[in-house]
C-alpha cells in the first residue's frame, strides 16, 4: 500500500524551497530553507512541527498566498484546484452560513440558484444540515471550522490545504472532527496537505508525516503511517508505535 | 421584558422633571426665567399651528441634511483614502488634529463673510462639524479589515471589486454608520449655531427672535421642536444602522 503514492501522478512537487522574513527593523529571518517535498495525487499528508518551524509558511507558499524567496513550487492544476482551511474559520459574519459556503462560487460567477444548491448539499456533507440560514455568530466554534471546511471543498478542489484547522478546538469537538475529515478524505479522495502540532491528530489522518525543524525551518524527517484505514481506536499498539516513532524522530531533531 | 423595563425607566424619567419644573413654577420661580408648563405647551400648540413654522422647520432640516450629505460623502472618500494610503494619513495627521481642536464655532463669521447670511453658510458648518466624525470612523473601518479575511478572498483569486464589495464595505459599514450617527447631532448642532449667529430664518432664528422679545414660552416650544427635529433625525439614522449592518452586535 504505501508504494501506491509514488506510481500515481504527483499534485504537489515543491524543490529547494526556502523565505524570508523581512521585517522593516532588524535581521532577515529564515522561516524556511531547502525544503524538497512531493506529494501525490490523492495522499494525505501531515507536516508536523513546534510553533515557529516554519510549516504554516510552507502551507501558505502552497496556497500562493506567499511568495517563496527561494526554490520552485508545482501545484497540479493551479490555484482554482486548490482549497484552504485557515487556523480561524474567517467566515464574514454578513453572510449567512450558506452564502458564506458558496461564496467561492459567487466569486466565479456561478449562478444564484445552482450555488445555493452545492452550498446546501456540502453543508449536509459536512453535518451542517438545519443551519444553512444562521449566521456564524451563531454557530459553535466546531459548527464554524464545519463551514469553513465547506467552503474550502465547494470547488471540488484536487487539493486541500488545511493549517491548524482544529488547533483552536476542545478537545472532543477535535476528535469528531478528525474522525469526519477521515471520513470525507475517504470519500472525496483529494490530496490533502494538513498542518498540526498534534503528533496523535497526524498520525490518524495521514499517509505521510512530515517532520518540519525550526530556525530555519527544514524538512527533517519523513514517517510513513501504514495503518490500515479507518483508524478509529487510537489507543491500539500499533498506533502507538508510529505515534512513538514520530515523538522520537522530533525529539532526535530536538537533542 | 427588557424592553418594558426599559419605557418604564423613560417614563419615570419624564415625569420626575415635568414635575420639578412644575412645583419649581408653582413656588414662585419667575415665568421669565422658568414659564409653567401650560403656558409651554400653549405656546408649542400656537407654533406649530402656524403654517410659517413649517417653514422654518424646513429650512433647518434642509441645512442639516444638506450639511451631513456633504459630510457623509466627504467623510467616506477622505476616510477610505487615508485608511487605505498610510503616507497620506501621516501627512494629514497634523491638520486633522489642528481641525479637531479648533472650535470650528468661531469660523461661523467667516462663513457668513463667505457664503452669506443664508442657508449655505449654515450648511457649511453642520458640513463641517459632522465630516470629522464620519472620517475618523471610515478610517478605523477600513483598517479593522482582518487579515484571515482578506487571505480567504486572496486564496480564491478575488479581483479587486469582489474584495471591495464582499469584504471592505461590509467591514467598513459599521464604523461608518456609527461615525454617521454622531456626524447628525453635530450636524443639527452646526446647523442650529449658525442660525444663532447669523441669519433670518429656521428653527434657530424662532428661538433667536424669541429671547429677544423676552418670549420665553415660545423661546421653550420652538427649542422642543428642535429637540423633536434632532430626535427625528437621529433616529433615521440609527434606524438605518439597523437595517443595513443586521449582524453587527452594536446594531
Amino acid at each position: 500500500m504505501t508504494a501506491v503514492h509514488h506510481v500515481k501522478a504527483h499534485a504537489v512537487h515543491v524543490a529547494g524551497v526556502g523565505h524570508d522574513h523581512r521585517r522593516r527593523r532588524g535581521p532577515v529571518t529564515t522561516a524556511l530553507d531547502g525544503v524538497d517535498l512531493t506529494i501525490a495525487a490523492g495522499e494525505f499528508v501531515a507536516v508536523v512541527g513546534r510553533s515557529g518551524c516554519g510549516k504554516s509558511t510552507l502551507l501558505r507558499i502552497l496556497a500562493g498566498l506567499l511568495e517563496p524567496t527561494r526554490g520552485t513550487v508545482e501545484v497540479t492544476g493551479g490555484a482554482d484546484h486548490v482549497g484552504m482551511v485557515f487556523q480561524e474559520p474567517n467566515l464574514f459574519p454578513w453572510y449567512s452560513v450558506r452564502d458564506n459556503v458558496a461564496l467561492p462560487l459567487r466569486l466565479s460567477g456561478m449562478d444564484t440558484a445552482r450555488r445555493r444548491a452545492r452550498a446546501d448539499a456540502l453543508c449536509r456533507d459536512v453535518g451542517l444540515a438545519g443551519f444553512e440560514d444562521a449566521a456564524p455568530g451563531e454557530l459553535s466554534g466546531g459548527m464554524r471550522q464545519r463551514a469553513a471546511l465547506a467552503r474550502a471543498l465547494i470547488r471540488d478542489p484536487a487539493i486541500l490545504l488545511m493549517d491548524e484547522p482544529f488547533g483552536a478546538l476542545d478537545a472532543l469537538t477535535r476528535d469528531e472532527m478528525v474522525t469526519d475529515l477521515a471520513d470525507l478524505h475517504a470519500a472525496a479522495g483529494a490530496t490533502v496537505v494538513f498542518v498540526t502540532h498534534s503528533i496523535p491528530e497526524a498520525v490518524q489522518l495521514a499517509d505521510r508525516v512530515v517532520l518540519l525543524t525550526p530556525r530555519p525551518g527544514r524538512v527533517h524527517a519523513v514517517v510513513d503511517v501504514p495503518l490500515p484505514r479507518p483508524r478509529r481506536d487510537t489507543t491500539e499498539p500499533a498506533f502507538q508505535d508510529v505515534v512513538r516513532q514520530v515523538r522520537d524522530a522530533l525529539g532526535a531533531a530536538d537533542s | 421584558m427588557k424592553g418594558v423595563s426599559a419605557l418604564v425607566g423613560a417614563l419615570v424619567t419624564v415625569v420626575v422633571v415635568l414635575g420639578a419644573w412644575t412645583v419649581a413654577t408653582a413656588a414662585g420661580v419667575s415665568a421669565l426665567v422658568l414659564p409653567p408648563l401650560g403656558s409651554v405647551a400653549a405656546a408649542f400648540v400656537t407654533l406649530v399651528r402656524a403654517p410659517v413654522t413649517w417653514a422654518q422647520v424646513g429650512v433647518t432640516a434642509t441645512e442639516i441634511v444638506g450639511g451631513f450629505g456633504i459630510a457623509l460623502v466627504a467623510g467616506i472618500v477622505v476616510g477610505v483614502a487615508l485608511g487605505r494610503l498610510r503616507w497620506l494619513e501621516q501627512a494629514a495627521r497634523p491638520a486633522l488634529v489642528a481641525f479637531q481642536v479648533i472650535p470650528k464655532v468661531a469660523l461661523v463669521p467667516i462663513f457668513v463673510l463667505w457664503f452669506g447670511f443664508g442657508p449655505t453658510s449654515k450648511i457649511v458648518l453642520a458640513a463641517l462639524l459632522a465630516f470629522l466624525p464620519i472620517t475618523m470612523n471610515v478610517l478605523l473601518g477600513v483598517r479593522s479589515v482582518e487579515p484571515g479575511h482578506r487571505d480567504v478572498l486572496r486564496q480564491l483569486g478575488a479581483s479587486r471589486r469582489q474584495v471591495l464589495r464582499s469584504l471592505d464595505l461590509p467591514t467598513a459599514a459599521p464604523a461608518v454608520l456609527t461615525g454617521a450617527e454622531t456626524a447628525i447631532v453635530f450636524a443639527v448642532i452646526g446647523a442650529v449655531i449658525g442660525e444663532f449667529l447669523g441669519g433670518s430664518q429656521g428653527l434657530g432664528h424662532v428661538v433667536v427672535v424669541a429671547m429677544n422679545s423676552l418670549d420665553t414660552p415660545r423661546m421653550f416650544a420652538a427649542i422642543v421642536l428642535l429637540a423633536l427635529l434632532g430626535i427625528t433625525l437621529h433616529g433615521m439614522v440609527a434606524g438605518a444602522r439597523r437595517v443595513l449592518v443586521p449582524w453587527h452586535t452594536s446594531a
